[in-house]
């Protein structure tokens, strides 16, 4: 169990920088999740942590020790790559033994290890099987097992479910919440996938092209972007986005709709905003709030709700609704927003506006 | 190509069958005639071969003939015996086989994982001279192995053709083929380079291996030009050669019937290697590994 620090960490591939530098901190035990599109650079930072690559600047400590001139090895660190990256030479049992066996473990206690890795993972049945013997989510379990069996300072995950079907990837995101709760080691965790972010952090890292641009427990984010960035990608369907002029106490979203600026932000406020509002947050049939006459264009009907694709002066706009409330396509109904739920943004920094700054 | 597929998509056109089964039928004899032509020939005397026609089937001289061949050599020719030469040929094409095995995938192990300098130049290096055949530089090869003093020897059968450039490539090709994420796996487990060597990469390349080594005995065991250069006592010919020296000069003044016994025994053990091996590639394809 160790605390993982990154401070000032950079990467440059030649020229290009990657990775800005990162200050972060992981606390001990805790389940990092670090989200962000592919090509951000996010696996990029976790193989730094991992030191299959080596940082151009800056300073990562494991446990209070500076690691960067460290083998991986010798880091105390267990990874689970998203190909699983099994020996297919070898059996379950084998795979799990290999690096205990590097690191001359005796043989009693090698088969203690793997033994009770393999119960928790419920691998016990396949320990003589080889992987390709193995369905897409037990090799992954092997590879876990593998990790877990190293006893190590932190688990760094690559992209675990993203081979996996759809299924099987909520059943295994269960498992490694599960696992986190009974062994509470520092875990980092990497996706693309913001759901897995979602459910599975303690604390999640949103990177952009290099760059956190908000940590922080999943709600808070959720509830609280920092950046029209992090309010895109948090959140299935994302936030919709209009494009806003500022006016005195206002903000107008197209075809004459005026929202109304708190007044907390209004001196911060530029000319041209970004006005974002979550499509749970546009109710149908409301009686309070900001009225917005839309019209329905396509319907996905999800069952428990309904997503209705509609069109807001040349703006496409996502409403979640009630499932069985579902309206007709070409309808034009009145949804209404209330104003705390309203969130600005400028739209030349990408930053929220906050109040007070 | 194209046509044998539609031929077996077409349902049921006799005529077609016919045809394609006597082409068939016909490529099997040109190929295998000649084949019983010399089976036949080790089992008769030196009478009834040069007997024109000859018989085509076997006669009763089979034990004689192949006794004579393994233990005496013919008595016209060369006089060494083909056991003799069975044996030098083993031992020559089981090492080539083996060491161009053996250097090769540690070049191939060599360039793929890791970063020297001029890396790229040493495998170019090692491709080009795929482009050059055995024959090209055989004046200046003897030239060395005479100085070296390996004539008549084994290490001066063997060391010339040791190194191989195609199966240098055949393993590094394999090897890109193998994950990163398995060496980035085993660096995380702690295994060195030469560990993963040992236990990952060869465990990984065993089917290639075998293939290799079938082509490579073959090739080994096939070599005619160099050994026919390097070797002048008798007790070191190979079989190859053994047969070339038993062919003194006109066709009544050799003993075909040994000849034909000694070409037979030549062919033995490479059809064995390709039967023994064959069962390895059957199972490698079976349970393959990716």
């Amino acid at each position: 169990m160790a605390e993982i620090v990154l401070d000032g960490v950079t990467k440059s591939f030649g020229k290009t920088e990657v990775i800005h530098p990162v200050q972060a901190t992981i606390a001990d035990g805790e389940f990092v999740v670090i989200v962000g599109p592919s090509g951000c650079g996010k696996s990029t930072l976790l193989r730094i942590i991992a030191g299959l690559e080596t940082a151009t600047a800056g300073e990562i400590r494991i446990a209070g020790k500076r690691v960067n001139e460290v083998e991986p090895k010798d880091r105390n660190i267990a990874m689970v790559f998203q190909n699983y990256a099994l020996y297919p030479h070898m059996t379950v049992y084998g795979n799990m033994a290999y690096g205990l066996k590097i690191r001359k473990l005796s043989r009693a206690d090698i088969e203690q290890r793997v033994q009770r890795a393999a119960k928790i993972l419920e691998l016990g049945p396949y320990l003589q099987r080889k992987p390709r013997e193995l369905s897409g989510g037990q090799r992954q379990r092997v590879a876990m097992g593998r990790a877990i069996v190293r006893e190590p300072a932190a688990f760094l995950f690559d992209e675990p479910l993203s081979n996996l079907d759809a299924k099987l990837r909520v059943q295994m995101r269960l498992e490694i919440q599960k696992l986190h709760r009974e062994l509470r080691t520092t875990s980092v965790y990497v996706t693309h996938d913001q759901v897995e972010a979602m459910t599975l952090a303690d604390r999640m890292f949103v990177i952009n092209a290099g760059t956190i641009e908000q940590a922080g427990a999943p709600i808070e984010v959720y509830d609280d972007p920092a950046t029209l960035f992090v309010a895109g990608f948090i959140g299935s369907p994302s936030m919709n986005f209009l494009p806003g002029r500022r006016e005195a106490d206002g903000v107008e979203v197209g075809g004459g709709m005026k929202v109304p600026l708190p007044e907390a932000l209004r001196a911060s406020a530029p000319q041209s905003l970004t006005v974002g509002v979550r499509p749970e947050h546009l109710e149908l049939g409301g009686t309070e709030g900001l009225p917005f006459r839309l019209n329905v264009e396509t319907i996905e009907a999800l069952g428990a709700d309904s997503l209705l694709h509609t069109n807001f002066h040349g703006t496409p706009l996502v409403a979640r609704v009630d499932g069985h409330a579902a309206p007709a396509a070409g309808e034009t109904l009145t949804f209404t927003v209330l104003p705390r739920h309203l969130y600005f943004f400028d739209t030349a920094s990408g930053k929220r506006l906050r109040a007070g700054r | 190509m194209k046509d044998a597929t539609t031929a077996l998509m077409v349902e049921n056109r006799p005529i077609a069958d016919f045809i394609a089964h006597a082409i068939l039928i016909l490529g099997v004899i040109v190929v295998a005639f000649p084949l019983w032509v010399t089976f036949v020939a080790s089992t008769r005397t030196f009478d009834e071969i040069v007997n024109v026609p000859m018989a085509l089937t076997p006669g009763t001289h089979l034990i004689d003939n192949y006794r004579q061949a393994l233990t005496a050599g013919s008595e016209r020719g060369s006089s060494a015996p083909v056991g003799t030469m069975l044996m030098n040929s083993a031992i020559v094409a089981f090492c080539i086989a083996v060491g161009k095995i053996a250097i090769s995938i540690i070049s191939a192990f060599a360039i793929v994982y890791f970063r020297f300098p001029l890396r790229k130049f040493f495998f170019w290096m090692i491709f080009l001279t795929l482009m050059l055949p055995v024959e090209v530089r055989i004046i200046p090869t003897f030239e060395v192995a005479a100085d070296l003093k390996l004539l008549d020897s084994y290490q001066g059968l063997i060391l010339p053709l040791i190194a191989s450039a195609t199966a240098t490539f055949l393993f590094r090709q394999f090897f890109l083929t193998i994950p990163d994420e398995l060496v980035e796996a085993a660096r995380i487990d702690g295994a060195g380079p030469m560990r993963f060597f040992f236990d990952v990469v060869i465990p990984l390349s065993r089917t290639h291996v075998a293939a290799l080594f079938v082509i490579l005995f073959i090739y080994g065991w096939n070599q005619y030009l160099w050994p026919l250069l390097i070797t002048q006592k008798e007790s070191m010919y190979t079989v190859v050669i053994g047969i070339k020296r038993m062919i003194a000069a006109g066709d009544a003044s050799n003993e075909w019937n040994i000849i034909m016994a000694t070409a037979m025994l030549a062919l033995l053990p490479p059809a064995l290697v390709v039967i023994l091996m064959q069962k390895w590639f059957v199972k490698g394809l079976v349970d393959s590994e990716k």
